[in-house]
């Protein structure tokens, strides 16, 4: 054993070798693990939330089976409370890439009118979200599904291995997680198990848009400054999206020049007021910004460890 | 970060500029379980301005909370993500921690120092450049350090930084520390690292971790922060003989085949030459296919796609390499192993192997084991939880890999379990072994098909599993009576029988169980060649050996008959007085008094004996036989079936 470790290939650097740079390592791995769910799982699904981080997978799916289209569908768990313009954005990406599209809403939850003005964040992100995605799961038997989180977001993703396996209840045992070591991952699943692929682990939010920028990725006009109608709530400007927003009284929409640095259902999701209207303005912003990316999300404050305890019950 | 902020746009292009080529580092951190990992990972992020205000105010509620530090701000509350670990203040997993300077971005793994968790530090060892090995100045080199110190080099890492930290807490002194690094430089003499770099620091107080510390004016070297922005991880896998692992054939139609996968060693450009390996063909590269575009070039890391100029069959789990120093090729391997799961291994299980993107069947005989204190080998019969050995694994096919110290990308594999799924361990190849003999396949012009058909009939094997006086051997024996009647050929194998002679040799531990299964199994596949239907009647407890039996089979030919009988009825009708003397504690390893019986999750025949006599059992399985076409005439006259 002593022998054969001292041994380590001790071999120097070409003075040609060509220095991949973080990105490009980072691109690489992403890509590897996109086509190992593709070589060793049945019926692999891509989670499209129409974000920035969807918008690199979706990017990154395009480059690892080129020249073959990614052969997977793209799946969106619709609460119906998107931005209209993620929306529209949506399913002008995936008919422009020929992809398949497949849309799931909770229809029960529908029935029931729930909603983040009705029910509160908690009960619209269960119901709609949470649920909806394991109605999905179960109605098109995906056995693999790609999400676009990131370890850098949220402490318990930190800890959370890239292939993560899911009871058939979709649950999360953080207690029972596979080592993985280099780049071999075991995808072989027990019955009624699936597994929650993501291939951004590495990437932290600054990778996420200066790939944008340098690979020129489409991403939803959101994203950028623009003079939007909201009113201010609770601390957060929410943007009057469409007519079901119920004003408060006293409360009157006016036009700021605001822009979103996360996307999701519009009355839980805080814009920022901003010029930044091209990507390196973007960037600039948030290398002198002051509050995590997260901030804007209400789910998150109901405690530290909530997001551990939702991802347990099988929030993406 | 936050000092930017009268950055000017074109600025902003000039940074983005230049960090589009920043390098990565990744790196672990170990140490054991007070020796402030999580302290010091919690400062680097600090410093490095990668915390907001939002993270900040959280961190200060948290500090006031559930602090250690009287209401300081405890950098470690950062780091301890999951609420379990925080109760118990200790990290348990492998988390992966990200920060950057203006020259590098890092990608830390930080692994528990806990006694029990070295499977965690192996695992974030795996694709790790240089590890950060942590030393309590109170304490010096401990038993935990020279473990995780082996650990870091038998998982490849050459370089090496020597954190000795809480210099605070013996006054900064030099001597101290000159003792530390010293006996820490005997000790890791023999483990081969190219580069062993001691920092003097203080993680809670933050001295020598982002600039070189006033109390430490003794002190020459750089701050941790800024040798690893600096330092440079030799062993550039560019300059290896080319590899590439076939993961996945890109087929978007039939005028373009392509082999995706991503360069685990060396360059390659069109026109050059690649074997295939383990089959051994040749052909030349025509294109490096890429989304952007083709290329004239690719290296070590980069995922890509290739065509070749020849039309030879190529799947996933086959090495690209190059000719004139391509990679072993073979199904008999000697490998170190590191053992992660709680169940030991059982020697002669067939396990899965993933090395590359093939899997195969391997079998495992290990050689020794090492004591991760010592480093001195015994001789081991198996490897337990946490456990380090040497192994002879043998494989069902044959696999491309290189030895470790060579490339870690492919000389690295893991086992798998075959019926919980589970990765139970970690192999590194040392070396790929020569056939074992010249022993070699005999084609036989009389095959099974002729040897059956002669017969007039279809071979097959009923495997009867159930618990000792289950009713396996009367079941079994009437329905060969009725096979015999309707003029099939038959063979019965019954496990007190074989007992007697070809296992005699075997006792009842979970080894011996294995290997007795093993040979019965090799035994019908036998009986299955010569044409009969063979009926097998062995309690048989494990899962994994019945699957063992059924994989040595062809489809269709393997029927599992569960005779399932309550344990209380068992052992009350006690033919052989057995589970007496069991739970007298006369006979050990017993199953279902001592030893455990995994009944089939899905068996082809399910037997209720409480349900049914033995006859109609028996009659079950003839209609089973019958309803699956296995009873059917096949005479083969001059090598055509009529």
């Amino acid at each position: 054993m002593l022998e054969a470790m001292s041994t380590h290939g001790d071999i120097q650097a070409r003075p040609d070798a060509k220095v991949l740079s973080h990105l490009e390592r980072l691109e690489a791995e992403s890509i590897h693990i996109l086509r190992e769910v593709v070589a060793e799982t049945e019926n692999p699904v891509m989670l499209y939330s129409i974000g920035k981080d969807s918008a690199v997978m979706l990017h990154l799916a395009m480059k690892a089976f080129y020249p073959s289209l990614p052969p997977f569908p793209l799946l969106h768990v619709d609460t119906t409370w998107k931005f209209r313009e993620m929306i529209e954005f949506r399913d002008r990406m995936a008919k422009s890439l020929g992809l398949q599209l497949l849309v799931h809403i909770n229809q029960d939850g529908v029935a029931r009118g729930i909603g983040p003005f009705t029910h509160g964040s908690a009960v619209h992100t269960d119901v709609m979200k949470t649920e909806a995605l394991k109605q999905a799961l179960d109605k098109w038997g995906f056995d693999a599904a790609f999400g676009g989180a990131r370890r850098d977001e949220e402490k318990s993703r930190a800890k959370e291995r890239i292939f993560s396996f899911r009871s058939a209840q979709h649950r999360w045992d953080p207690k029972s997680q596979r080592p993985e070591l280099w780049r071999l991952y075991n995808a072989r699943k027990n019955k009624g198990e699936s597994i929650r692929v993501f291939p951004l682990s590495n990437w932290t939010e600054l990778d996420i848009w200066q790939y944008i920028y340098l690979e020129k990725i489409p991403i939803v006009p959101l994203y950028f400054a623009k003079e939007r109608p909201v009113v201010e709530r609770d601390g957060a400007l929410i943007m009057v999206d469409d007519a079901r927003m119920p004003l408060r009284p006293g409360e009157v929409p006016e036009m700021r020049r605001v822009r979103f640095r996360t996307l999701g259902c519009y009355p839980l999701t805080g814009a920022i007021e901003s010029s930044a209207d091209t990507l390196p303005a973007i960037i600039r912003e948030m290398l002198v910004s002051t509050s995590s990316e997260r901030q804007g999300r209400v789910i998150d404050k109901d405690g530290s460890a909530s997001m551990e305890r939702k991802k347990q019950e099988g929030y993406f | 970060m936050r000092a930017a902020e009268n950055l000017t746009l074109a600025d902003v292009e000039q940074y983005l500029h230049a960090h589009q080529h920043k390098s990565l580092l990744r790196f672990i951190t170990c140490g054991s379980v007070d020796d402030g990992k999580s302290s010091l990972i919690g400062r680097l992020l600090y410093e490095s301005k990668m915390l907001f205000e939002d993270q900040l105010a959280a961190l200060e509620a948290d500090s006031r909370k559930v602090g250690t530090r009287g209401g300081e701000l405890d950098f470690a509350l950062l780091v301890d993500g999951l609420a379990a670990e925080r109760e118990q203040g200790i990290t348990i997993d492998v988390a992966y921690r990200f920060f950057a300077t203006d020259r590098r971005k890092f990608i830390v793994a930080d692994t528990p120092g806990h006694e029990q968790y070295t499977r965690n530090m192996v695992t974030g060892a795996s694709t790790a450049d240089l590890a950060v090995i942590l030393i309590d100045a109170r304490k010096g080199v401990l038993t935990q350090t020279r473990r995780h110190s082996f650990l870091v080099s038998l998982l490849g890492i050459r370089h090496v930084v020597l954190a000795v930290n809480k210099m605070d807490l013996v006054g900064f002194d030099r001597t101290v520390f000159e003792r530390i690094v010293a006996e820490y430089r005997a000790f890791a003499g023999p483990l081969g690292f190219a580069e062993i770099t001691p920092v003097p620091l203080s993680a809670v107080y933050g001295d020598n971790v982002v600039s070189r510390s006033p109390a430490t004016p003794w002190y020459r070297g750089p701050a941790l922060l800024e040798h690893l922005e600096q330092v440079e991880v030799a062993g550039d896998p560019q300059a290896q003989p080319f590899r590439l692992p076939v993961q996945w054939v890109n087929r978007p139609n039939l005028d373009f085949r392509g082999f995706s996968g991503l360069i685990a060693a060396g360059r390659v450009r069109p026109g050059d030459r690649v074997r295939v390996l383990p089959g051994g063909t040749e052909s030349r590269v025509a294109r490096i296919v890429t989304y952007g575009g083709d290329l004239d070039e690719a290296v070590a890391g980069q995922s890509v796609t290739l065509t070749l100029t020849d039309e030879i069959d190529i799947s996933r789990g086959d090495v690209l390499c190059a000719p004139d120093d391509p990679a072993w090729s073979g199904t008999r391997l000697e490998a170190a192993l590191v053992w992660m799961a709680e169940k030991p291994m059982v020697p002669g299980r067939s396990y899965l192997l993933k090395g590359g993107t093939r899997t195969a069947l391997a079998t495992l005989a290990p050689e020794a084991r090492i004591d991760v204190n010592t480093l001195e080998r015994t001789p081991a019969e198996a490897l337990a939880l946490n456990e380090i050995g040497l192994c002879l694994v043998t494989l069902d096919q044959a696999v491309a890999l290189d030895a470790y110290d060579r490339n870690r990308e492919t000389g690295g594999f893991i086992l798998i379990d075959r019926v919980s799924n589970e990765t139970v361990a970690a192999g590194m190849v040392r070396q790929v072994l020569a056939p074992a003999t010249n022993i070699q396949w005999q084609a036989l012009d009389v095959d099974k098909r002729a040897r059956a058909g002669l017969k007039g009939q279809r071979p097959c094997v009923l495997w009867f599993t159930g618990l000792s006086g289950a009713g396996k051997s009367t079941i079994a024996n009437l329905v060969e009576k009725k096979l015999f009647a309707l003029r099939r050929h038959t063979m019965l194998l019954d496990g007190d029988n074989v007992r007697h002679g070809l296992n005699r040799d075997l006792g009842f531990d979970d080894a011996s169980r294995v290997e007795n299964i093993r040979r019965v199994a090799e035994v019908s596949k036998l009986m299955v060649e010569a044409g009969l239907i063979t009926l097998v009647s062995f309690i048989s407890p494990f899962r994994a050996e019945r699957a063992l039996a059924r994989s040595l089979m062809g489809p269709g030919e393997f029927l599992e008959v569960f005779v399932d009988t309550d344990l209380a009825v068992a052992e009350a009708r006690d033919v052989k007085g057995l589970y007496r003397r069991a739970r007298a504690g006369e006979i050990r390893d017993f199953t279902g008094i001592d030893s455990p019986y995994e009944p089939p999750e899905a068996p082809d025949i399910h037997l209720r004996t409480a349900e049914m006599t033995v006859e109609e059992a028996a009659d079950r399985i003839i209609a089973e036989l019958k309803r699956r076409g296995l009873l059917e005439t096949d005479l083969l006259i001059d090598g055509a079936a009529i």
